[in-house]
């Protein structure tokens, strides 16, 4: 084990971790706020995925461009499904939830197969990004930087969004007691809504950039269904910072892991998974979830 | 010098800063009728939750019968002999009325372990769960779906539910609540021809009712006991007065 | 409660009546009604779980590919008594449920979900790994299963095989619905209804739940332990999240809580699945996703809630389900 080599996949941990929190955060703020429990929410991280392949390969529009459409897109595709499906189901019990978000999730991975075939997607990088880039000691891409760097304005983004704005102020108010919020006048079902399209469009926003660093298909969801779960149970619902720990933690740890003990790197995220909801049921941030 | 059925020393809850039960050392005398009454948000159900062990007590100690059941969970408590009805019903919705009393006797006698054998089978529960609502005069309506009652019907059913258990002490929270006032004087009435080997703690908000049914009152303010005494003391007070009444 | 017993009776007469008719106006899809009956007794273990202790569990695959590969192993290494191995099987599912069940049970109905979930996946690995053992995500189909009794053997057309499997189911049944008219399955329908309650009364919740879910394991490890041996294989498939959501579906879709329904619900999911998903499994995925997503809506109880759920529309409220009281 030698320096370099762990620092390399110390990056290539954290990426994966940027990229966990980018899809991660919306299906944590939706459970905290809509005690909705969406299984299928990966399903947004495919379709932002599946967007991104159709606008740059077949629409070629810029690495860019496809991005920000990718965002919007995703965003109100979101907001759409909360208007007229999830909303009928907020107070409903879990076992409704589960059932109907599986369902949704099986109709997504139906229709991306349908659309895009089984096999894997892939896009054209940037020329910047696909080039090593050297840092004393070790080496890695621009896409991964660009990652990284994409994780952490979405975090402070987003953390100024809930914690500096008068947006971010009702949602905590709401999320703490939605009785309360709505008998003082916040707008709760217009404030679900939007939260619920945010989330999504950030969720597109992961699955767009995890193209090439975790690859497109539409087993997508169900393959990152648990670690995401993961993230949302460690992290406490509806915690920005939580969640953003969560994620970093999980994804370094598994691609430390994987790297090092290949044998049994797949248990110990699982491993992971038992102790954490053991010894630390109220997840990092110590909100109820 | 007879134990006291339940008693509290410097009894205390607290939810991060903020204090709901402040240090409440309270004796119950054994057979008593103590009703609890004080202002909103004046710590009653935190009180109910910390004597019952719902939720753990920051400090302070409660004993039932001489027992110090501080440390002992709420399912402990209840062997113990400490049985609570809820402000809102909590009863099995989708069973019918005997069912529910039915439940309560298995866990009491813990034959609810036993999967073997019929439920149905079990005379002697059935019987008992009979009598039982007979105390709160249900029992003909023992076959009932609980959807098919009235309101008032299933606070009757909730308390039957705790006298299952076999309380010694039973702690009755606003057993009125949501019940019409041509209703309420009957279940109190029913509550207080329950056997005297059970002491009896409720919590209520209707004055007329406590006045007529209490023996000793006790007033709790922002999680304090202001005072207590008998319901003359009580209504005589002028610090209660002023807390209740505003002047 | 004597509506019920009758209930059950005939439920039980209707279901040996089907399976006679079958047996002889389709002697050629005995291997599929096999398939049912053995899918209906996995079934009936998840809703004991689900329907009645009320725990919601997406990882019960564990168990029923922890039965099949219990009898597969065993078969390789010569023990091949079917009646035997079955045991063994229940043994193995029970006791690794017994392990688990002090992290599932703790914990509130999100965690238990995750948590199920996670060793779901945490199982198919584990098996994935194990190659030696498991052959892998080739599956192992080189082990024998003798004659039952040593009297009947399995033939190729599968009657031995579709007797065995309907006496399984017929067991099953039976076992389910003891449990759930005995004392303990009132505790367990409390649970369901009012777990608050339930700590009110001095009821040890996690204990019972406890019991529930090795009961319902070793009955999942018996179903399994028949698809091994009917059919000669088993495979990863058998433990993984693909068979433990079908078992949710076919639970919800059918009713849960309710033992015929249950069993109408498995016997309709897997004739149906079986005739569509070959000519097509994404179209199917896309009809069992849409039929689920409405199903929230149109058919909350499932089939077996149908009467109820008419009642509802007939008194002009929605047909919803809201939710209970959890945790």
């Amino acid at each position: 084990m030698n320096l370099q080599g762990l620092l390399n996949v110390g990056v290539e941990g954290l990426a994966y971790g940027m990229l966990l929190f980018l899809i991660s955060i919306g299906l944590s703020i939706t459970l905290g706020l809509m005690r909705f429990i969406n299984l299928a929410h990966g399903a947004f991280a495919m379709c932002g995925g599946y967007l991104m392949v159709v606008l740059m390969n077949d629409a070629h529009l810029s690495f860019f461009s496809s991005l920000v459409a990718v965002f919007l897109a995703t965003g109100a595709i979101g907001l759409v499904l909360e208007r007229t499906l999830i909303k009928r189901l907020y107070g409903k019990s879990e076992l409704q939830h589960v059932l109907f978000s599986i369902g949704l999730a099986f109709v997504a991975s139906a229709i991306a197969t349908i659309l895009f075939g089984p096999q894997q997607q892939a896009i054209g990088l940037p020329g910047w990004m696909s080039s090593p880039v050297d840092f004393p000691g070790m080496r890695t891409t621009g896409y991964r930087l660009f990652i990284l760097a994409a994780g952490v304005i979405a975090l402070s983004l987003l953390y100024a969004l809930f914690h500096k704005t008068l947006f971010g102020a009702r949602v905590r108010a709401a999320v703490d007691s939605q009785d309360t919020a709505s008998s003082i006048g916040i707008p709760v079902s217009r404030l679900f809504a939007l939260t619920f399209g945010l989330g999504a469009a950030f969720a597109g926003l992961g699955g767009a950039l995890a193209i090439s660093l975790l690859g497109l298909d539409p087993s997508f969801p169900l393959k990152y269904l648990v670690i995401m779960l993961m993230v949302v149970a460690m992290g406490g619902s509806a915690s920005i910072l939580g969640a953003f720990s969560a994620a970093l933690f999980l994804g370094t740890a598994d691609a430390l892991f994987k790297y090092y003990i290949p044998e049994v790197g797949s248990f110990v995220i699982y491993a992971l998974l038992v102790l954490t909801l053991i010894f630390l049921p109220k997840g990092l941030a110590g909100r109820r979830s | 010098m007879s134990v006291n059925a339940i008693e509290t020393h410097e009894l205390t809850l607290r939810f991060g800063q903020f204090t709901a039960v402040d240090g409440v050392s309270l004796s119950v005398r054994e057979g008593a009728r103590h009703a609890i009454i004080g202002p909103n948000g004046a710590g009653k159900s935190s009180l109910v939750a910390a004597l019952t062990g719902a939720l753990p007590a920051t400090s302070g100690q409660v004993r039932v019968h001489g027992t110090d059941v501080t440390r002992l969970s709420q399912t402990q408590r209840v062997h113990a002999g400490l049985a609570r009805t809820f402000q809102i019903n909590q009863l099995f919705t989708g069973l019918s009325v005997v069912d529910n009393i039915r439940l309560a006797l298995f866990e009491r006698d813990r034959t609810s372990r036993i999967f073997w054998r019929s439920a149905e089978a079990q005379s002697a529960t059935t019987e008992e769960a009979l009598s039982l609502l007979g105390l709160v005069q249900m029992e003909s309506l023992a076959d009932t779906p609980i959807s098919s009652l009235a309101y008032g019907q299933r606070r009757l059913v909730e308390i039957a539910i705790a006298l299952a258990v076999r309380p010694r002490v039973l702690i009755l929270d606003e057993p009125a609540a949501g019940v019409p006032s041509t209703q309420s004087q009957l279940i109190f009435e029913r509550i207080s021809a329950l056997p005297q080997d059970v002491t009896l703690i409720f919590i209520e908000h209707d004055m007329s009712l406590v006045f007529r049914f209490a023996e000793r009152i006790s007033v709790l303010v922002s999680g304090q006991i202001l005072t207590e005494g008998t319901p003359d003391e009580i209504r005589s007070d002028a610090l209660v007065r002023r807390v209740y009444l505003g002047h | 409660m004597n509506r019920l017993k009758g209930d059950i009776r005939l439920a039980l007469a209707l279901v040996l009546a089907i399976a006679g008719a079958c047996y002889v106006l389709f002697p050629g899809y005995l291997g599929l009604m096999t398939t049912i009956c053995i899918v209906a007794m996995f079934a009936l273990s998840y809703d004991l779980l689900q329907g009645y202790a009320g725990i919601l569990s997406l990882g019960h695959a564990i168990f029923f590919g922890l039965g099949a590969y219990t009898v597969a192993i065993l078969g390789t290494h010569g023990v091949t008594e079917p009646l035997l191995t079955l045991a063994a099987a229940m043994v193995v599912a029970g006791v690794v449920a017994g392990v688990l069940a002090p992290v599932v049970v703790i914990g509130n109905d999100f965690n238990r979900l995750l948590v199920t979930l996670g060793f779901g996946f945490l199982f198919y690995e584990a098996a994935n790994k194990a190659g030696s053992w498991t052959g892998g995500a080739d599956g192992l189909s080189s082990f024998t299963v003798s004659p039952i009794a040593g009297l009947f053997e399995f033939d190729f057309e599968g009657k031995t095989a579709f007797f065995y499997s309907v006496a399984g189911l017929v067991l099953t049944y039976f076992i389910v619905w003891r449990i759930t008219t005995s004392p303990f399955g009132s505790a367990l329908r409390g649970l369901r209804e009012n777990t608050l309650r339930m700590y009110a009364i001095g009821a040890p919740v996690t204990r019972h739940r406890a019991v529930a879910y090795v009961m319902s394991g070793a009955i999942a490890g018996m179903a399994g332990a028949m698809l091994a041996q009917t059919s000669n294989f088993v495979s990863l498939d058998m433990l993984g999240f693909g068979r433990s959501a079908d078992v949710f579906i076919m639970t919800a879709l059918g009713g849960t809580g309710s033992i015929p329904g249950v069993v109408f619900g498995a016997a309709a999911f897997t004739w149906i699945k079986d005739a569509l998903s070959s000519i097509s499994p994404k179209y199917w995925e896309l009809g069992v996703g849409i039929i689920l997503m409405l199903s929230v809506f149109v058919l909350p109880d499932g089939v077996a809630g149908l009467a109820k759920t008419m009642r509802r529309w007939r008194a002009g409220r929605c047909p919803s389900t809201r939710s209970k009281p959890t945790n």
